[in-house]
């Protein structure tokens, strides 16, 4: 009768030893800051932006176009997206006079920007890249903060209607990193340093837009009257 | 005694990785240490619920389940009783049979395999394989049925 305490002691010792390493490794994780697994160093191929200059919308004959560089994570992004891209969209995008062009420039301090934009890739491919794109912005404060944002965006594909299962395929293939990586580039190449970033007509706009500085923009490009004829 | 304990410990080692698992699925933990990175794959996957539920909270349920009928069972009282173990090789029995069924979905479904799902599969079959040995103990099975 004596012996089976003693065992039972060493027994809740080792239980309590690999409770305490448990505890302790999970504690350790949950206080350290998020990551996701974005690829470190893509280089873009050849076959990365073969036939793909942006996602689009508006029509081909319309008299402006727009290049807007932004950021899934960047705040005034989200605000533009959210707030003034309903305006521009109905009154001059629906009208015909302006043609929207969406890159991709995620920058370097956002650890989720480039997973958002992917998600929005995989998205396209199912031809719901504008539903997955607004849904990000909407939400940027809830993943934004998540240390999971690759769920959340998955639970966005859900609401938007994706196949579930073509869009986990997409986003675990990660076939998109490099087309993100050059729209990126290109951004620098234009001389692009912060998001948003508008590009019309050669020249490059920075710092907030409301929706009424681009109808006097589209206006000032391309008068009513003219649009009109 | 000493089957029970077994059951105990490698349940408790089940409910940490289980933990684990459910602690990145609600997005507490930014990424899950899996070097093949296949990991994030079935996880994110649709088949990482059952029945609406995250199977990795069916597991840290399951698992301190086994872990506190585990500890009941080695009180004095309960120490020489045999429902304990039967429930144990019960629970146990069912553990296996759901970790077999989430194996096939890596295998054949899914084509990816999660380093931490294998680990779980291999310490919920060390629980049934205590349970069985406890069984044996008790002479509740034949000596060959828990070889």
């Amino acid at each position: 009768m004596a012996a089976a305490p003693v065992g039972m002691n060493r027994f809740y010792a080792i239980l309590g030893v690999v409770a305490v390493i448990g505890i302790g490794v999970l504690g350790y994780l949950l206080s350290k800051p998020a990551t996701v697994s974005v690829p470190a160093n893509v280089v873009v191929q050849p076959g990365d932006t073969a036939g793909f200059h942006g996602y689009v919308k508006g029509a081909e004959t319309a008299p402006v176009e727009i290049t807007e560089f932004a950021d899934y994570q960047c705040p005034f992004c989200q605000t533009f997206a959210t707030l003034q891209m309903p305006t521009i969209e109905q009154r001059l995008i629906q009208t015909g006079r302006l043609r929207w062009r969406y890159r991709d420039f995620p920058l370097q301090q956002h650890e989720y920007s480039r997973i958002a934009a992917h998600s929005a890739a995989c998205a396209d491919e199912q031809g719901k890249f504008w539903a997955q794109h607004q849904r990000i912005y909407e939400g940027q404060a809830e993943w934004a903060a998540s240390r999971n944002a690759a769920d959340i965006f998955r639970g966005y594909a859900k609401e938007v209607g994706l196949d579930l299962s073509r869009y986990d395929a997409c986003m675990s293939s990660g076939k998109y990193w490099g087309r993100i990586q050059a729209s990126y580039e290109e951004g620098v190449r234009a001389g692009v340093s912060s998001t948003p970033t508008l590009l019309v007509g050669g020249r490059l706009y920075t710092g907030r837009f409301d929706s009424d500085a681009i109808s006097k923009l589209v206006d000032s490009l391309a008068p009513r009257t003219a649009a009109a004829q | 005694m000493i089957y029970r304990m077994g059951v105990a410990l490698t349940s408790l080692v089940g409910l940490f990785v289980s933990a684990y698992l459910y602690l990145y699925k609600i997005g507490r933990i930014g990424t899950l240490a899996c070097g093949s990175g296949a990991c994030e794959t079935v996880q994110t996957s649709q088949w990482s619920r059952f029945a609406g539920v995250e199977v990795a909270l069916i597991g840290v349920v399951g698992y301190a389940a086994l872990f506190a009928v585990a500890l009941a069972a080695l009180q004095p009282a309960l120490a020489e009783r045999s429902w304990p173990a039967r429930l144990l090789a019960a629970m146990a029995g069912l553990g296996v049979l759901f970790t077999a069924y989430l194996t096939y979905l890596e295998l054949f479904v899914i084509h990816a395999i999660c380093r931490w799902c294998v680990g779980s599969a291999v310490i919920i079959t060390s629980v049934l394989v205590f349970a069985l040995l406890e069984l044996r103990r008790l002479r509740l099975v034949p000596a060959s049925g828990a070889a």
